[in-house]
């Protein structure tokens, strides 16, 4: 056996060896756990029950899984209309300035997300920075409420999401061929129409890859209603959070977990399909 | 401003276009003619492709102005003139079917949804793709997406018709088969086609009118013959196709009709003919002047020592034969001439000699059809 042949087993089982590891026996786990009934003494014991998943039929339960996709898609929304056209001026622009934009883009994942979920409240708090500056323009006379509202966790989402909105829009908007939008116009379409019938169809893929990564950690991410939003509204994430660390109840959390997992699954699916039936239209 | 209805369809007055520092187009000025088959020639970088999206609209000259129809296309974006583009990578819509690229004008004119299908399938029809108007373009092979771009431009019924080297991708075979192809469409619709290419042979035997281009200036404008045979200066001979070129000094002028010029060691008369053209210039030249002698390589004629009677060779050029090429419709030859000078020949097979077996280190004479030859001010 010669050494790439060697290298290339080592590295496909050690990945292999990874995603059993860390990937499927966790999620064979939670499976597992949420099939099972709660206890006192331990975390989990049996009888074997779907009494789990019947409790999140609960309109309760329901309301919240409702609730979360309401915020993570409306989050998904603000997140294309000001992503879409920063990512197209950003595939348009000069290189030159292209790079630095970019960068910007990017920085902000040099630091964990929950830190800056922190400097969001100093931003956003009554008497916060946001407020302090707007009282010193004369633009309002008295503080704004905005932490702890509904406002405060869409600012938060969309803040710390966008990037993921950006970056694959760019991507497609990069690729697209000036020349089409040149053709378009030179067949009697005005520059809005050509943006409909051409442009967008075109980086529909960027769009779509975009409002996934955007949408599916929307859902999950729980630190930032719990810190903007005051814990007030729960979410999908926190429910799940404090199944596990507040309530104890780790079989009705796993069960939660799943649905939400199976959801997700669903929206890559029909992400995939929609990705492949777009790539067909794509010159060879 | 509007001019009279006339035969002029495209007027371009002292138009300029420059990106930054370059000119890319510098004062030009064009007419052409409604329903003419123009081409535009010149090597890559001349300002041809500049001046065609000048037509089209998508950039606008930095000074001048064009008319088309009469009409100022200033402040008139690309989508409200009268102009359609076939574009040199066809830039067909790759997420629409063949038919919804066709109808992308139709629909936008918002004519009916019948009248819309009838105008796409008649314009399919025009260039036989009605079987494939289901496909998307990419699984179309290159001379099919070139017909698509046709169709989709002309569909529209404009009244110029914009073709941006759009035969580069094709194979030299289907190439040629094209050119004949919008040679008969261009006559079929009696539109005004504006064809850009690098390709001299192309612009040549394609249109009625060629503008030869370099560095964003116009050459020449005129027949596909006249430019080829009455080239105005060194680039324009040079460039529509191969041509020897020889110095001499004029000894004398009889005031228009006879040059005597001093030419690789003989002196030889120049006769104006009747070909107009060739005599522009003439006039001019007087005794001392340096003047360029130019002949095509089928024009001259390449005889054998036992070809001539040896009083006369002093009315031939003597040469060395230096490499023969096959070519099989000609022969092509390389011959330098005692003054080291070098030249080619091709030589056409015909009944008279059907063996042009010519050998390397071979002395050959050279002479050329009296007045067939481009006499040109020097230039240095």
């Amino acid at each position: 056996m010669n050494r790439d042949g060697l290298f290339k087993r080592v590295s496909v089982n050690a990945i292999a060896l990874w995603l059993v590891l860390f990937v499927l026996a966790p999620s064979v786990l939670v499976l597992a756990s949420s099939l099972l009934t709660r206890g006192d003494a331990q975390l989990v014991r049996a009888p074997l029950t779907f009494e789990n998943y019947r409790r999140i039929v609960d309109p309760l339960y329901l309301d919240i899984f409702l609730s979360s996709f309401y915020l993570a898609a409306l989050s998904t929304l603000i997140c294309l209309m000001v992503g879409y056209p920063f990512a197209y001026l950003l595939a348009r622009t000069s290189p030159r300035y292209r790079r630095n934009l970019l960068l910007m883009v990017v920085i902000p994942f040099w630091t964990s997300s929950l830190v800056r979920t922190y400097a969001m409240i100093i931003i956003l708090k009554t008497k916060g920075l946001l407020n302090s500056l707007l009282l010193w323009a004369g633009v309002i006379h008295e503080p704004l409420t905005i932490l702890y509202t509904d406002a405060a966790v869409f600012v938060g989402l969309v803040y710390s999401l966008l990037p993921f909105m950006v970056l694959p829009i760019y991507a497609s908007v990069e690729k697209l061929d000036s020349r089409l939008m040149e053709a378009a116009r030179d067949l009697g379409a005005s520059r809005a129409a050509t943006f409909v019938r051409v442009v967008i169809p075109l980086t529909m893929p960027g769009i779509i890859a975009g409002s996934m990564l955007v949408f599916l950690p929307a859902l999950g991410m729980f630190y930032i209603p719990d810190l903007l939003g005051g814990a007030k509204t729960l979410l999908i994430g926190n429910l799940i959070k404090n199944q596990f660390l507040s309530a104890r109840d780790w079989p009705f959390g796993s069960a939660a977990s799943v649905v939400l997992t199976l959801v997700m699954a669903v929206m890559l699916l029909v992400y995939y399909k929609s990705v492949r039936a777009t790539r067909r239209q794509e010159p060879a | 401003m509007l001019l009279p209805m006339s035969d002029t369809i495209i007027e371009l007055r002292s138009v300029s276009k420059s990106f930054g520092s370059l000119m890319a187009l510098k004062n030009v000025e064009l007419r052409v003619e409604r329903g003419k088959f123009v081409t535009l020639l010149g090597p890559s970088g001349c300002g041809k492709t500049t001046l065609l999206r000048l037509l089209a609209g998508f950039d606008t000259p930095t000074s001048g102005e064009i008319f088309i129809n009469g009409r100022s296309m200033a402040s008139l974006p690309p989508e409200k003139r009268p102009v359609n583009t076939v574009f040199q990578s066809y830039a067909l819509f790759p997420h629409m079917t063949v038919f919804d690229n066709v109808a992308f004008g139709p629909k936008l004119k918002g004519l009916g949804r019948k009248e819309m299908e009838r105008q796409a399938l008649e314009a399919l029809e025009m260039v036989n793709l009605v079987d494939l108007a289901g496909r998307r373009p990419n699984q179309l092979s290159g001379g099919q997406q070139q017909r698509v771009a046709i169709a989709r431009a002309v569909v529209n019924k404009p009244l110029v018709l914009l073709l941006d080297e759009p035969l580069n991708a094709l194979d030299y075979k289907l190439r040629k088969a094209m050119q004949i192809e919008l040679k008969q469409l261009q006559r079929k619709l009696g539109i005004t086609f504006i064809f850009v290419t690098h390709d001299q042979e192309e612009a040549l035997s394609m249109s009625n009118q060629v503008v030869v281009m370099n560095h964003g200036c116009i050459e020449q404008v005129g027949e596909p013959r006249e430019i080829y045979e009455s080239p105005r200066n060194l680039f324009v001979a040079r460039f529509v196709g191969e041509i020897n070129v020889l110095d001499a000094e004029v000894l004398s002028s009889n005031g228009g009709g006879v040059l005597e010029v001093a030419l690789e060691g003989r002196k030889m008369k120049l006769h104006k003919t009747s070909n107009g053209h060739k005599a522009n210039g003439w006039k001019a030249f007087g005794p001392g002047d340096r003047v360029h002698v130019l002949v095509r390589p089928e024009d001259l004629r390449v005889y054998r020592r036992e070809d001539i009677e040896p009083e006369d060779a002093s009315d031939f050029f003597p040469a060395t034969v230096e490499e023969a090429i096959y070519k099989g419709a000609t022969v092509d030859l390389i011959v330098s001439l005692a003054s080291g000078g070098r030249l080619s020949a091709s030589q056409f097979f015909n009944e008279d000699d059907d063996q042009l077996e010519f050998y390397r280190g071979e002395q050959v004479f050279l002479d050329w059809v009296q007045g067939w030859e481009v006499v040109l001010p020097h230039e240095s």
